[in-house]
């Protein structure tokens, strides 16, 4: 008993491997059927906990906006997403004339299986994790885009003008924001010297990558939420500019899918930041007890989850122009100088033997106020841009009037 | 014929089906989606070899970066949805028998050379560790420094070169066409 | 050696698979009534006009040509920032002076006003 309370899926693991042997299969046999059942098992959960997922998003942003939400089906509503699941099920599957029907019904596919696929290299406790390669980093990059692919065919094969710029858009957003997060993603991995995310977690023993690197996880964080296409950023399917973008054409689950994806990519962006700088499964007696260290995992990735969700419910939704200006012209430079910041102050950190924490909270100081000195010469520089417009108007309508 | 041999033949066999679509199809966009699938099966031969680092690299740059840029440059053109081209000349059987030539000969020479029947060597350190190998290795002085710093050169080179031929095209264009 | 990719690939399988079984579901559940007025193309309720094709601006194409460059920068980079902890310091200014020189290509995009979306 005592085992399988310190470390229960060490147990299970253990326990369905000889059960397996002791029906006279061939050990690699029993473990790829163990895998299967891990690879299914995972992939079923992430599906059914985006019922509560899109439960708790409505709750919240109803409640931010001083209303209650569902609460009629179910206790406090949470069966709510059930019933519409249901009416989603028995809808007709129009598929518009002219569509091209591969790439039509493979894209929910892949939109959904990119999202499923990031889960693999998590790990949410000290001994659960999918597959413990040691590229689990530019893994998360590869796969993730694969989203944006998935987008990218869904647009292109029905046979719509509006699916198609929506698309375009949405894969221009994704893929000027995917260059952030990129070099935000390389700051754990220099501070922890590997790539793999079971190690990173490891190395972020005393303190958590987001007292080491905030500006880093605050970049990471930012491009993570307008990869996904969640609001302040959600243009790309705000109903009342291009009409709902590159899933007008699809109907009943085909749309749920894209659906389902979308908010279970918002909550792995969650998982994925509190793995990576909040310190994933660490906390008190994590090693010695697993099942704590999932449980700290799920309640770190609920709070950021809950930053989500307020971010949608706070802030009005930003233009494409101002969204590319924003990611181009702040963000990504940003990011270069929090990624050069960050590796000269380590080292001078380690070969002079000062203290770690203290000199990168120095260096991301200084970059905040580099960054606040050079935003206040640009507001210096529009006002005085508008000033002279102004100059110029008021003397163009006195000539005139005179 | 363990799982690792089978596994092999029919990635490539997958492999070698999506090139050959892609060089036969009429539509621009379908010859994109199976170079997409190529380089996925291609990805997926690295994994086999052992080279997770080179797999997740050739998905990163190759698929999520180099074909979405294909494919965006493919709308930039006036209808590519639509073309409808001969995709072989009259003579194609002539070009198809000099190729069977070329594979031939070339199978006679690699099957003779010596390193043909050896057995692929166990890997002597550990993925990580090849890694951080890999790391020092690209800004040790005595190593590949030059490489390294000349190969963001020509990234920037790159970078500027495409700027200078295209944009004046794109923004004339925008000109014509408001929107 | 192979065993976590065994599960990578059993799991994006499992991702297909299981939305695939749900669409089939739906698929089964549906009513199946097609006419040529449901599945003509939307256009905010009236019907198509013109080709159904639109032709890209020039953004599209500098952010992705600026992606490719900055991922292939960040697949160099990759393996710096793993060699991290046992490189001297000249190593890691060595690193810095390559992502200077990418930088400065952003910053002659920025001055050419290539990255209007307008």
């Amino acid at each position: 008993m005592q085992s399988f309370l310190s470390d229960p899926f060490l147990f299970i693991a253990n326990w369905l491997e000889s059960v397996l042997l002791g029906w006279g299969l061939q050990p690699s046999l029993a473990t790829f059927l163990l895998q299967l059942l891990g690879a299914l098992a995972l992939g079923t959960s992430l599906l059914l906990l985006t019922f509560l997922l899109i439960w708790a998003e409505r709750k919240i942003v109803a409640r931010i906006q001083d209303r209650l939400g569902p609460n009629r089906v179910g206790p406090f509503g949470i069966f709510q997403t059930v019933a519409d699941l249901l009416k989603l099920v028995t809808k007709e599957l129009i598929t518009p004339q002219g569509a091209d029907l591969i790439p039509y019904n493979l894209a929910p596919l892949l939109a959904v299986m990119s999202v499923v696929g990031l889960w693999a290299v998590i790990p949410m406790a000290p001994t659960l994790l999918g597959a413990d390669i040691s590229v689990g980093v530019l893994y998360i990059i590869s796969i993730g885009a694969i989203g944006t692919l998935g987008i990218m065919l869904a647009g292109m094969s029905s046979n719509n003008k509006y699916a198609l710029l929506g698309a375009f858009r949405t894969v221009a957003v994704m893929v000027s924001y995917a260059v952030p997060m990129v070099l935000a993603l390389l700051v754990p991995v220099l501070l922890s010297g590997s790539m793999g995310m079971q190690a990173i977690v490891n190395a972020q023993t005393p303190v958590a990558f987001i007292f080491l690197a905030p500006i880093a996880a605050a970049i990471f964080f930012v491009s993570s939420v307008a990869e996904v296409g969640r609001a302040p950023f959600d243009l790309l399917e705000a109903e009342s500019e291009i009409v709902a973008g590159f899933h007008i054409e699809y109907s009943g689950l085909k749309f749920g899918m894209f659906f389902v994806a979308e908010f279970l990519h918002a909550f792995t962006i969650s998982a994925l930041t509190a793995t990576l700088f909040l310190g994933g499964w660490q906390g008190p007696w994590a090693e010695q007890y697993t099942f704590l260290g999932l449980l700290y995992f799920i309640i770190k990735t609920s709070l950021v989850y809950f930053v989500v969700i307020w971010l949608r419910g706070s802030f009005p939704r930003i233009r494409i122009d101002q969204m590319n200006a924003l990611n181009w012209k702040f963000i990504t430079p940003l990011g270069l100088a929090s990624l050069i910041f960050t590796a000269i102050a380590e080292k001078l950190a380690v070969d002079f033997g000062l203290p770690r924490l203290l000199i990168h909270l120095g260096a991301n100081a200084i970059l905040v106020a580099l960054t606040a000195l050079a935003l206040g010469a640009y507001a210096r520089h529009q006002r005085t841009q508008a000033a002279v417009r102004q100059e110029r108007v008021r003397r163009k309508s006195t000539a005139e009037a005179a | 014929m363990t799982i690792l041999q089978i596994a092999f033949l029919l990635i490539a066999f997958v492999t070698l089906v999506s090139a050959l679509m892609v060089v036969t199809s009429p539509s621009m966009v379908h010859a994109a989606l199976w170079l997409i699938l190529t380089l996925a099966g291609i990805a997926v031969l690295f994994v086999l070899l052992n080279a997770s680092f080179l797999a997740v690299v050739q998905v990163a740059v190759y698929i999520d970066a180099i074909a979405i840029m294909i494919i965006i440059v493919v709308m930039l053109t006036n209808n590519p949805l639509r073309s409808q081209m001969r995709t072989v000349t009259r003579t194609w059987w002539g070009a198809a028998i000099g190729a069977l030539i070329l594979l031939a000969g070339l199978l006679v020479m690699i099957t003779q050379t010596p390193a043909f029947e050896l057995q692929a060597p166990a890997l002597a350190m550990e993925q990580e560790q090849y890694l951080k190998t890999l790391g020092s290795a690209l800004v040790d002085v005595n190593q590949f420094i030059l490489p390294f710093e000349i190969a963001s050169v020509l990234l920037l080179a790159a970078l500027i070169g495409s700027i200078t031929v295209a944009w004046p095209f794109l923004a004339g264009r925008k000109e014509e066409q408001d929107r | 050696m192979l065993e976590p990719w065994i599960f990578i690939a059993l799991l994006l399988g499992a991702g297909m698979l299981l939305p695939g079984v749900a669409i089939a579901a739906n698929w089964v559940l549906s009513p199946k009534k097609p006419n040529s007025l449901k599945n003509t193309i939307y256009e905010c309720g009236i019907e198509t006009v013109g080709e159904t094709y639109v032709q890209l601006k020039g953004a599209y194409y500098i952010y992705a040509l600026i992606f490719v460059v900055f991922d292939i920068e960040a697949v160099f980079l990759f393996p710096w920032a793993v060699a991290y902890d046992q490189l001297q310091l000249y190593m890691v200014l060595e690193g810095v002076l390559f992502i200077l020189i990418l930088a400065a290509g952003l910053i002659y995009a920025w001055r050419k006003g290539v990255l209007e979306w307008v």
